[in-house]
Parts: structure tokens; sequence; C-alpha cells
């Protein structure tokens, strides 16, 4: 790893590993992963399930922790069995975005992009949060009055709202049709664009992968292969 | 073949993964079955020994008392229609005095058949024997009585006959259906140590009392259906020529009224406390099984994809609600009858009865339990009917976000936009249920309720005996005289050792008539601006006794259908038996009897006769007081002395023995209650919206703001419920009031601002358990799996 990589690095995963079980129903979800990822990137992993990307940005997003290995964040080495500084630092640094919008139903678009902005320290306007994946229009909408595209793109909404230095994002257009995933897709890649917000995004899509910066492939808990492309395409043009 | 059905293996799967829920709802039924139960039992024990006491022992069916009858008319009186038989007998009271008890002791002496045992009210012998009529001395005792001086067969007391003292000796010791309560002549309770039933010789007393060749007392059973008020009427005609002081039924026996006023309060606890158990247990049920169907429906599409009817789906979940209250019946039950019993075993000493059958028959177990199966199934009737009419493609799609809806510029909106989003989350929970949330601040608010009206006994009991003793009875001892005296008596007492301060009143047995209407009740004559007795109204407000016409209570009044200003015929039933017309100058409010006063200088000049008393208080110096009762109890002109300390005493070793007990269990229950509904509350809160709070972990929001997100709405319902309860706890507790008040007794409610505190404070801590119980549910709720699954 060079100089200017290091100091362009947000994130960086050295060795983990997570178990689940022991004994006989051990399973290495995780068995040695090793991964950084650098300021305004977005990188793609692709992987059958069970592979262990999905394992690998919970751990990477605070929601879990390893079994062994370290996650250092701007160069500090994170504590994850601490819930005082996962909490911190989920609220400070992480966006999520997931397959299921998880959106608070009592509260409009706007409000739960609110929600986040009210904890944040240097948020964007939930409005321009909004307006940035195409709902400007929809900011008094309760989720029950969403499609499912629109629900997932107010979940990007709230996720980047809060400017975060990571936004994982795991199977986010998992349970769309293929043009409103696109949709959702662009909104991701404005964010990653305009905000410089570096990006981990999961799919099982492959099609996805073209606008990736990078996309590792995972294989039984294991980076298998790491490509890097030389030209992004576009979300709108992805097809599949 | 698999032995159970694996519906059924479902429903107990349920039960147990839902076992925190499910335990707060059975618990509640239990709580409403227990009181129920308790109540029940007791009253029937009760009801059943009286009932079978009383028949065996031939309790009368009606009383009268005279001056002096003459033995003929009691034969006059067994041909009266409907009679059956009559027990022409003396009953006198008399002082006595027990070797080692200082104090002087007031008895009722009650004659005995020479020759014949007694054919109504007969004697339960429990040790010795009856009176050998040639043997002059020769008593039979009151069971409590000589227990509380330790007295044995042979021993020897004496007391003042008639002004004469006598030396007695106890051949038989025993009791009588005629004295089960056996409270003397003015006292708020029995006190055995200071009022007892002595039963001697027909002819001791009838020497004793100059009642040869008469008598003064009579008690008649009569053949059932006898037309009782023509009965009395008869009765009343027939003894009027000899000093008829008005023929009673067995219902105002004092003994007997007092058992039966018992049982009418056990029948009001069981009519008011348990229905509020069991519509709140209705409530929860069906919260619980609502959220259960919910949850469920994918698998209740599949199973009716399965092909499982309707009804069945239906019965599964009804069979849910079913073991659950079954559970709440069996604890019920159990609690009920140990709690009954225990009851029974307060109401054995304060009764004397000389059994007490406790054996609650199988009517009370099954009418509890139908109760609170019908509750319960009334609960779970809308989620099984919902849970039987899901059709089965829609119930396993995923159920779309729940609808929010709000006007922009609405006054809710406006309202909301004020607060952070996690209260708005909150107050929009709140507001998009509103029945529930309703519901859930009322379960709170009948936990508060219910602690209220229990505890307020305690205010309304120290409120009484402050204001009875200390303000109204301000006198240290309280004596009767044999017969009317002149006032110059009060000197007299005045005069003997320790006494420093004297009043005398004049107490006239009348029965006072206005219309058709009349009534027994003794006169009383007061001195104006007495000092030893202040008269106050139920409000605790010093009331003026006015110097002509009566000053009475409103409880007579309405008996009377009087106002101030009606002028009601006094019948004197004493002396020359005067009748006076006297009008009403002033009503108050009382809280004991119906009592009736008069200046006691206007009553004497209204009997046309000098200056006189029969009834003296005085305040006394304690240090003289053992030279005092001495004197006092060998002055052959006084008929009883009443000690206010001991009254005191002995009513708050009464009240703290029997009824703080009682409050400490129902307040036990209320806690029960509010634990129950609000711990369900958060339960199902969790369930769902496990997902948003997980989702809100996600964001960065910390364990303690999610918390306040999930306990703000159990808060906020809580604290609805808080005041509605307060105010609802004062309702029931006049409601409660109202359903204890009898003629000669009204509670007051009186709640002392500390009682709704504890109250809070209590429901509070029922909502602060069971957040920590649930609390420990949110730490472990996990992010991961909760948001990756569709809900």
């Amino acid at each position: 790893m060079g100089a200017q990589e290091a100091a362009s690095a947000v994130l960086v995963a050295r060795n983990l590993v997570k178990v689940y079980g022991s004994g006989e129903l051990e399973i290495r979800a995780l068995d040695g992963v090793d991964l950084t990822l650098y300021e305004s990137e977005l990188i793609v992993l692709v992987g059958a399930s069970g592979s262990g990307k999905s394992t690998l940005l919970n751990i990477l997003g605070g929601l879990d922790a390893p079994t062994s290995g370290e996650v250092l964040f701007r160069g500090q080495p994170l504590d994850l069995r601490n819930d005082r500084t996962i909490t911190e630092y989920r609220r400070r640094h992480v966006g999520f975005v997931f397959q299921f919008y998880n959106l608070i139903a009592s509260l409009t678009a706007e409000e739960n992009v609110a929600l986040v902005t009210e904890i944040a320290d240097a948020p964007i306007a939930p409005r321009e949060a909004l307006a940035m994946v195409g709902l400007g229009d929809r900011l008094q909408a309760f989720p029950a009055e969403l499609s499912g595209g629109e629900q997932q793109r107010v979940a990007i909404a709230r996720a980047i709202a809060k400017q975060p230095q990571l936004l994982l994002c795991d199977e986010p257009t998992g349970a769309l049709d293929s043009k409103t995933g696109v949709l959702v897709l662009s909104a991701l890649e404005r964010v990653n664009r305009e905000l410089g917000t570096t990006t981990a995004l999961i799919t099982h899509n492959r099609a996805t992968a073209g606008m990736a910066d990078r996309v590792c492939r995972f294989s039984d808990g294991r980076i298998i292969e790491t490509t890097v492309n030389t030209h992004r395409t576009p979300a709108e043009q992805l097809e599949w | 073949m698999v032995a159970v059905h694996p519906l059924t293996m479902k429903v107990l799967r349920d039960i147990a993964r839902l076992k925190g829920q499910a335990t707060a709802i059975a618990l509640i039924v239990a709580s409403g079955v227990g009181v129920l139960v308790m109540s029940l039992a007791a009253m029937q024990a009760i009801t059943s020994t009286a009932e079978a006491y009383y028949d065996r022992y031939q309790f009368a069916h009606v009383f009268a008392e005279a001056k002096r009858i003459p033995r003929a008319v009691a034969r006059d009186i067994a041909r009266l229609e409907a009679v059956r038989t009559v027990e022409a007998r003396m009953v006198r009271y008399a002082t006595v005095d027990i070797s080692g008890f200082e104090e002087p002791v007031m008895a009722v002496l009650v004659s005995l058949p020479e020759n014949a045992a007694a054919e109504v009210n007969r004697l339960v012998l429990r040790r010795g024997r009856i009176p050998d009529p040639h043997r002059a001395d020769e008593v039979i005792v009151v069971e409590p009585f000589a227990d509380a001086h330790d007295l044995h067969l042979g021993d020897r007391f004496s007391a003042l006959l008639n002004g004469r003292k006598r030396d007695l000796q106890i051949v038989g010791v025993a009791l009588s259906p005629e004295f089960v309560y056996t409270i003397g002549p003015g006292a708020l309770m029995p006190d055995d140590a200071r009022y007892g039933v002595i039963w001697m010789g027909e002819a001791v007393l009838a020497a004793a009392y100059d009642l040869d060749g008469a008598f003064n007392s009579v008690a008649i059973t009569v053949w059932p259906g006898a037309d009782m008020p023509s009965l009395l009427a008869r009765l009343d005609a027939l003894l009027e020529p000899y000093g008829g002081v008005g023929a009673y039924a067995r219902n105002d026996q004092i003994s007997n009224w007092f058992v039966m006023n018992e049982i009418a309060q056990l029948r009001s606890i069981a009519s008011i406390m348990p229905p509020i158990f069991l519509i709140v247990a209705a409530f929860l049920t069906n919260i619980l099984l609502a959220r259960l169907v919910f949850i469920e429906r994918s698998e209740i599409g599949l199973l009716k994809a399965f092909g499982y009817s309707h009804a069945t789906m239906a019965w599964h979940y009804t069979k849910f609600v079913l073991i659950i209250a079954a559970g709440g019946v069996l604890v019920g039950w159990v609690l009920g009858y140990l709690l009954g019993r225990w009851m029974t075993g307060i109401y054995a000493t304060l009764f004397n009865f000389p059994l007490l059958v406790y054996a609650p028959d199988i009517d009370v177990y099954s009418l509890s339990a139908a109760f609170s199966i019908v509750a319960a199934l009334i609960g779970a009737v809308a989620a099984a009917y919902h849970a039987a009419s899901l059709p089965p493609a829609d119930a396993m799609r995923p159920p779309s976000p729940p609808r929010f809806r709000q006007n922009p510029g609405g006054l809710q909106a406006r309202a909301l936009a004020r607060l952070d989003q996690p209260t708005r989350i909150i107050f929009r929970q709140l507001l998009r249920r509103p029945l529930r949330t309703l519901l859930t601040s009322l379960g709170v608010s009948a936990a508060v309720a219910v602690l209220v009206a229990s505890l307020q006994w305690r205010d309304a009991i120290s409120w009484m005996v402050t204001d009875f003793f200390d303000n109204q009875q301000r006198q240290d001892i309280s004596v009767s005289l044999v017969e009317s005296a002149p006032l110059a008596v009060a000197r007299a007492l005045e005069r003997l050792p320790g006494v420093l301060a004297t009043e005398a009143y004049r107490s006239v047995s009348t029965r006072i008539r206005f219309e058709s209407r009349h009534r027994r009740e003794a006169l009383i004559g007061i001195p104006a601006n007495g000092q030893l007795e202040v008269l106050r109204d139920a409000h605790g407000r010093n009331v003026p006794l006015p110097e002509h016409g009566l000053l009475m209570s409103g409880a007579m009044a309405k008996i009377l259908g009087v106002q101030v200003g009606d002028v009601v015929r006094v019948e004197v039933l004493e002396g020359r038996q005067p009748t006076l017309t006297v009008p009403v100058a002033a009503t108050f409010e009382t809280l004991i009897g119906t009592p009736v006063y008069m200046h006691i200088d206007a009553l004497n000049e209204a009997l046309e006769e000098p200056r006189t008393t029969n009834h003296l208080r005085a305040r006394i110096d304690e240090r003289h007081a053992s030279a005092l009762f001495a004197r006092l109890k060998s002055l052959p002109t006084i008929s009883g002395v009443m000690l206010k300390r001991a009254a005191v005493d002995l009513f708050n070793k009464t009240i703290g023995e029997t009824m703080y007990v009682v409050i400490a269990f129902y307040s036990g229950f209320a806690v029960l209650l509010a634990y129950g509904v609000i711990y369900n509350n958060m339960r199902i809160s969790l369930s769902e919206r496990g997902r948003e709070l997980a989702t809100l972990r996600v964001l960065g929001f910390s364990s303690g703001e999610v918390a306040y997100m999930l306990f703000g709405e159990a808060a906020v319902l809580t604290l609805i419920g808080l005041p509605v309860g307060c105010l609802g706890g004062w309702l029931l507790a006049e409601f409660m009031a109202t359903g204890f008040e009898t003629e000669l007794f009204r509670l007051p409610v009186r709640i002392a601002p500390s009682t709704y505190g504890l109250a809070i404070v209590l429901v509070l801590f029922s909502a602060l358990t069971s957040a920590a119980l649930v609390a420990r549910r949110l730490v472990r709720l996990n992010l991961i799996s909760v948001l990756k699954t569709r809900e």
C-alpha cells in the first residue's frame, strides 16, 4: 500500500474472520478477508448467497463484530465490541441502504430523512437530499403512499443526508424491477459523484458491476478476485 | 401416528413463546377470579353457617321489649296469627366487676326458663351445665367474654343487679344465635373484655328487678310465610299498655344486622372488583391475539391453502385464549380459596359462631370460571374472526407499511411540527390507533382507580377515627345511669377521684312519627355548647344545636320524609309515655346511625320533668383512673361505663388486623393490573416496531434513544392514565361507599392527596418494572436479522 493510497483509505479491513456456531456446526462466514475502501470510490461486491459479502458489509458498518481481525477507520482501529463507540461510528460516518427499505411508517419522506439530520453533525437539508434522489415533490408522502422504488430512494436520501464517509448498500435493488432498479442505482451513482461518498454495494446482478470502480468477487468467505474497471458505465445505461 | 395434532402443538408453543404476556393476562384473570371466589366463598360460609345456626338453635324471628309485661300476656302473644313459639324472658343491663380487671365491665343479663330448656334462642353449651334453678348465684357466660378474661368453670365474679352487689359463679360457657356479634350499646365494635352476656335463672332476675310474675322481653319464632308487618303491628298493640318500645323483626336485631351487613358488603365487593379485572383481561387478550394473527397471517394463509377450514382457524386462536384464561382461572381458584379461608377466619373471630363451615360449593368455582372464560372469549372474538376470514392469497402477501395520514396544514401536523422526529414517532403511533390508545390508557386508569379506591379506606378510617374520637367525643369516659336522676348527679360524679369535668345528657326511648312513617330512636338531650360531645356533620363541620325543636340526622329525615319546619310526633316510650309534638329545627348529615338530638333543657321541659339526666360524660385524670374505676364499679346507680381510650385501641387493633391486610391484597391486585397492561403494551409495541427500532439503531441512534421511542409511547399512555385513574378512583370510592351504605353506617370518601400520590407511585413502579423487563429484549434486538428479513 503506497503512502498516497494509505492517506486516501477511508476504511481498512485486515484479516477479518467471522465464525458462526462451533464444532460440527461451525460456519466460517469470513475466512481472512483484507479489503481497503478508498476515498470517493464505488466498490461492488458480488458472489453467491452465503459467500460472506453481507457479513463483511455488516462488520464494516458496525452492525456486527468479527471473530478476529481488525477494522481501521481513517487509520484508527475501531472497537467493534463497544456499543457506545460503534453507535457513534454509525451515527457520524456510516449510511446504510438495505433490500427492504425499513422506512419509519409513521414519518413522512421528509421526516424520515430529518430523523437522521437531527442527530448529524453537518447534514444536508432533507429536501435537498430527497431532491438528489429525484423525490423533491414527494416530501409529505408517508411510506404507505410511495412505490417500492420511491421508498428505496427515500432510504438512500436518509442514508446520505448526514453526508457519511461510507455508504453501505446491501442489495438495494433486490426487491425492485429493472426500470425502478436503474432509478435507484442512478441515485446512488449521483450521490457518489456529487458528494464523493465512498460507496460499497452488494449485488446479485452482474450488470451492476459495470458502474463500479472496483469489483470484488466473494466465494466461501474469501475475496477470490478483484477487478478494476477502467471505465465506469453510467447507471442509466445498465441493463438486465 | 402423531399423538398431538400439530395445530395443538402450535398453540402450546405460541403460549410458551409469549409466556411473559400470557402470564400477565393470566394473572389479571387470576386476580379477578381470586376476588370473586374469595368474596363469594366467604359470603357463602357466613350465610350457610348463619342459616344452619339460626335454624338449629331456633333464633327468634321477632323481638319486643317492654317495661313490665304480666306473664298472662305471653299466652295472648302465642295466640297471635303465625306465631309458633314464644319465649317470655327478662333482659337487663348491669355492671360487672371481674377481679384483676380494673375497668368497669358491662353485661347484658338474660333470663333462662326455670324448668324447661329455652325453645327460642337456644344456647350452645360449650362447657359446663345449665344453672341449677335452686342456686341463685349460678350463671352461664358467653364464650368470648370468658376467653377474654380467662374465666373458667367455677370462677366467681360480682355484678351489680339493680344496685345490689351479687356474687356469681360460672357453671357454664355458651354461645347463642342471638349474640353472634356481641356489640354493646353505643359501641362501634364488639369488645369482648368490656361487654359480655350472662344467662341466669329467671327467679333470680325477677327478684332482683321486681319482675315477679312478669317479663320485659319477648322472642318469637313464626311459621313460614308469616305476614311480618301485620304481626309486628299486633304485637305493638298488645304490648303498648305495658311500656312496649316497639317490636322488631330479625332484620333489625343488632347482632343479625351486622352479620347480614357483612354479607351485603361481600356481595358488593364481588360485584364491583372482579368485573374491572375481567374487562381489562378481555381487552389485553384482544390486543395480544390480534397481534399474533397479524404476525402469523402467512401461516394462516398457508394452512388455508392446505385446506383447513375457517372454523378450524378461528378455533385454533380461540384455544390460545382459552388456555391462558384457564391458567388464570386455576391460579385464581387457589388464590381465592386461600384468601376466602383467611377472610372467613377473620369472620370466625369477629362473629361467635359455634362452628364455621368453609366449603365453597362448586357454583362459586364454576361461576368465576364462566365469567372469566366469557370475558376472554369476548376479547378473542374479533381476532379469531379476522384469522378465519383472511383470504389465503392475501394472507401470504407481505403487508404494506401501516397507513399514516395527516392533513399537511392541519392542527395535528402543526402541533407535531414542533416536536423532534423521535417524539413525532411516538405521537403518530398513538394517534394511528386511537381506540387502542384509549383502551390502554383506560387499563392503566383502572389500575390507578382500584388502587385509589382501596388505599382510600385508610383515609376514610383515619378521618372517621379522628373526627369521631378526637373532635366529636371529647370525653374520656361516659357513664350510663340505671334510672334518670337529677342533674345534681353530674356534680356528684365530678367529686369522684380523678374526674376533671362532667356534662349531663338525657337519652329517651321514643318512636318518632311523621304522617304514616315512624321509627324507633333514642332522642338525645344534650347541653348547649357542650364541650365533651361536639356535634359534627359528615363533612367535619360543627353543627349548632337549636334551642328548641329537633336536630335530626339527614338519614332519619329521609326515613321519615320530613323537612326542616315539619312537626313530628314524638311518642316517648318510657316513664309517663307522653306524646310530644316537636318541630324539626335543623337537619345534618351523619356517618353513623340515625340520631336525633334536642337541647336537654328543652327535652326535660317537654317531658314536664325536673332537670334530669341518665347519661354523663366526663374527662378524667388518667393518674387517678384506677381509683375512679373502683368507685364506679361499686355505684349502684350506674348501668354502664365506656372508656374512650379502650374503644380507640380496639378500633385500631381490629382495623389493623383486617382492613389493612385487605387493602394490601387489593393494592397488590391493582399493581398486577397496571403491570399487565403496561407490560403487554410494551411487548406488543416491541413486536410491531422491532424493525423500526432496529432501523433507528442502524441509523446511529443509541439504545437509550431507541428506548425513548419505545417506552415513550407507554409513558404517554401511563401519564394519560394517571389523572384519569385518580378521577376514576374517586368515583369508584364514591360508588363503593354508596354500595356499602346502610341505614346505620355511611362511609366518608376522604381521599388524602398522599393516597393519590401512593397510587401513582405504585403504578409508575409497575411501569418501570415492565420497562426493565422489556429493555432486556430491546438490548438483545438482533439488528441484522430484523432488517434483512421481510416482516
